[in-house]
């Protein structure tokens, strides 16, 4: 793996749960969203975050983007803590900092105020970064229009005038504007229809190639997680129980989990269809994860141990972290 | 193979202030007895429409402009609305996307339950009550007694949707016409409840009609597929056939831009949005996103010719034009 650029370490996120009473509130718990991650993103590369819902894959990017206030644990972006730096640093350091770090949310219909046309929406940054002089942010603006596959004559129109892929290209052109090293996508295509998915895949493929940009990339669909990453972390109940290279994550993978999670997936062709591993019962609640491994009550390989000892992130192979504790069985 | 559901060019509009929108604009096909069918298409392209539609189940301002609807050879649309709620649910069940809102959320699961037995069978409070306990049994929901008393919101997403799988079966339908059953899910849940399905098809000796966008989906579920593309029939033939041969452009070009999970390969994107179906494009809807668009596209409405046996497409060039996928 090439140099990290952003890094992860010992990362945990609570959320506490109250109960109302007729007064005060009653904290009765925590949602343990994120327990305990560590991962790198190296330069240049898409690092895939999968997991079903609730697993904390968004809290993570949100973390990772200071969003969110990690409990414990650190977030490092070039070396530098992420968020000791935007307490901390001096104004024009901490802008630097968020300059580049952005963010593409999943819901294009909820991220691009309706009320400001494409040009206001890209050159925002602009106004807040001044990275930019004034005299070039038309220019600018056409630029990052051209970049994600939009016209010129595009950037006087409001939101409400494009389809949802034309506006996830506007928010991916917005996040673009700073410049940024590094990017977290949060599903960005699962609102979107099939025929509109390709297009946006192939985009963020090219930019990285043409700008060597970082890439966060959650979701919980494995096909275009194998389609746009390098490298893969499994997530599943705040922790994480996989993380290799895309090719023996999907190719080779030791966790029972990310086995089923892959038979799960139906796949588009009749003659090759596999045998599917099908798990019982839900995804626990993460206010009380179950002891031990998280997996193991849903788990076709469980044995005692798995439900005394939780199964550290250990190293199995070139690069290859598995979280179980009969990994060498599945090698 | 007894033919179960035929539908014959049939046209739903919607009335809307803007204009007419032609949801379903002349679809046809024919969802046999044991031969799961499934109905493929983007949003917009007039898939749940179309089934609503041959349900009587289309509410204003939407309208069936024209079309016949069969079951088993008799004619549904001639039916009174007392006639049809005996065929809906007890011939014909549904189960559609979200469960959050096709389940009251004011009444128990196991009220639910019994009102459906009730107005299809003859039976008494406690017999429909009991009935409701197996049939939860039957989609493999744990402590079926204790849940018969439960509200919608106090199960999760998968369990939602077995409960109303489980109200879509009370009527013991010959046909279950499942909508995007498991959009809504988790891939480790909609596993459960995909494999649930087959089973219960094969158990109940009941027919499938799915729809979906989910090219893989389709291919695991179903025997026969119709495409439709805005409101039209692009291509219907056996599974097998559409993944191996396509013949209608949009068959293909949407095989190949779906990212999959065996293998990484160049995703090759259709260009373009989904066309407004209020004024759709001349012709052949999908020609302004088409790589094989000639003048004649623009011009004239591609029929649905037969291509082969039991195979149909809408095409002006499928003769001329090689679609086979280099795998």
């Amino acid at each position: 793996m090439p140099e990290a650029l952003v890094e992860v370490q010992d990362l945990v996120k609570y959320f506490p749960v109250y109960q109302r009473g007729v007064l005060l509130k009653k904290k009765v718990g925590d949602v343990h969203a994120i327990d305990n991650v560590s991962f790198k993103v190296g330069r240049g590369e898409t690092l895939g975050l999968v997991g079903e819902s609730g697993c904390g894959k968004t809290t993570t990017g949100k973390v990772m983007l200071d969003l969110e206030t990690g409990d414990s644990g650190k977030v490092l972006f070039e070396g530098k803590e992420v968020h000791e730096s935007l307490k901390k640093a001096p104004r024009s350091e901490k802008l630097a900092l968020r300059r580049s770090m952005q963010m593409v949310f999943q819901n294009p219909y909820g991220s691009l105020d309706p009320r400001m046309t494409v040009f206001d929406i890209i050159s925002e940054p602009f106004v807040i970064h001044k990275h930019i002089p004034h005299v070039e942010w038309k220019d600018r603006v056409y630029s990052l229009l051209k970049l994600v596959g939009l016209e010129e004559y595009h950037a006087e129109r409001y939101p409400h005038e494009f389809s949802g892929g034309q506006r996830q290209r506007i928010s991916i052109a917005r996040a673009l504007a700073t410049e940024p090293k590094f990017i977290v996508a949060d599903e960005p295509v699962s609102s979107l229809d099939v025929s509109i998915r390709a297009q946006i895949l192939n985009l963020l493929e090219d930019l990285q190639k043409k700008t060597g940009i970082s890439f966060l990339y959650i979701s919980h669909d494995l096909s275009s997680v194998r389609q746009v990453s390098q490298f893969v972390a499994v997530m599943y109940l705040g922790k994480i129980f996989e993380y290799a290279p895309v090719n023996q994550v999907f190719d080779k993978p030791l966790n029972p989990y990310t086995m089923a999670l892959l038979s799960a997936v139906p796949i588009p062709d009749p003659v090759r269809q596999t045998k599917r591993i099908i798990l019982p019962g839900d995804v626990p609640s993460p206010v009380n994860p179950p002891s031990g491994c998280r997996f193991h009550p849903r788990c076709p390989y469980a044995a005692e141990v798995c439900k005394t000892d939780e199964p550290p992130l250990r190293e199995l192979g070139s690069g290859h972290l598995v979280a179980c504790h009969f990994a060498e069985k599945f090698a | 193979m007894g033919e179960l559901l035929r539908v014959d060019d049939l046209r739903t509009y919607f009335y809307t202030e803007a204009g007419v929108v032609k949801a379903v604009d002349g679809v046809s096909f024919v969802a046999n007895e044991g031969e799961p069918l499934g109905l493929v298409g983007e949003s917009g392209s007039g898939k749940t429409v179309t089934v609503l539609a041959a349900m009587g189940i289309v509410s204003r301002p939407g309208k069936i402009v024209s079309g016949k609807i069969f079951f088993k050879g008799e004619e549904l649309d001639h039916k009174s609305e007392k006639e049809m709620r005996k065929i809906r649910g007890k011939k014909i069940g549904y189960v559609s996307q979200d469960p959050n809102s096709s389940l009251d959320p004011l009444f128990t699961v196991g009220n639910q339950l019994v009102e459906v037995i009730r107005t299809h069978f003859e039976d008494t409070k406690d017999q429909a009550w009991d009935k409701g306990v197996k049939l939860l049994k039957l989609v493999g929901i744990p402590e079926a007694d204790t849940r018969m008393r439960s509200y919608p919101h106090e199960l999760s997403g998968g369990m939602k949707q077995r409960v109303a799988i489980a109200r879509a079966l009370a009527g013991e339908p010959e046909l279950l016409v499942a909508d995007e059953p498991t959009t809504n899910l988790d891939v480790t849940i909609q596993a459960q409840v995909l494999d649930l399905l087959k089973t219960l098809g094969k158990q109940l000796n009941m027919s499938l009609i799915l729809i979906t966008h989910d090219m893989g989906l389709i291919a695991e579920m179903t025997k026969r597929v119709v495409v439709l593309y805005a409101g039209k029939v692009a291509e219907e033939a056996s599974t097998l056939e559409v993944f191996q041969t396509p013949k209608h452009p949009y068959t293909a070009a949407l095989l190949a831009s779906v990212p999959r999970l065996d293998r990484k390969e160049v995703l090759v994107p259709i260009g373009g949005g989904i066309p407004n179906l209020i004024t759709p494009p001349s012709g052949c809807r999908f020609h302004p996103r088409c790589a094989y668009a000639k003048q004649i596209c623009i011009d004239q409405i591609p029929p649905l010719e037969e291509s082969g046996q039991r195979r149909l497409v809408a095409c002006h060039r499928w003769k001329e034009i090689d679609l086979r996928r280099k795998a």
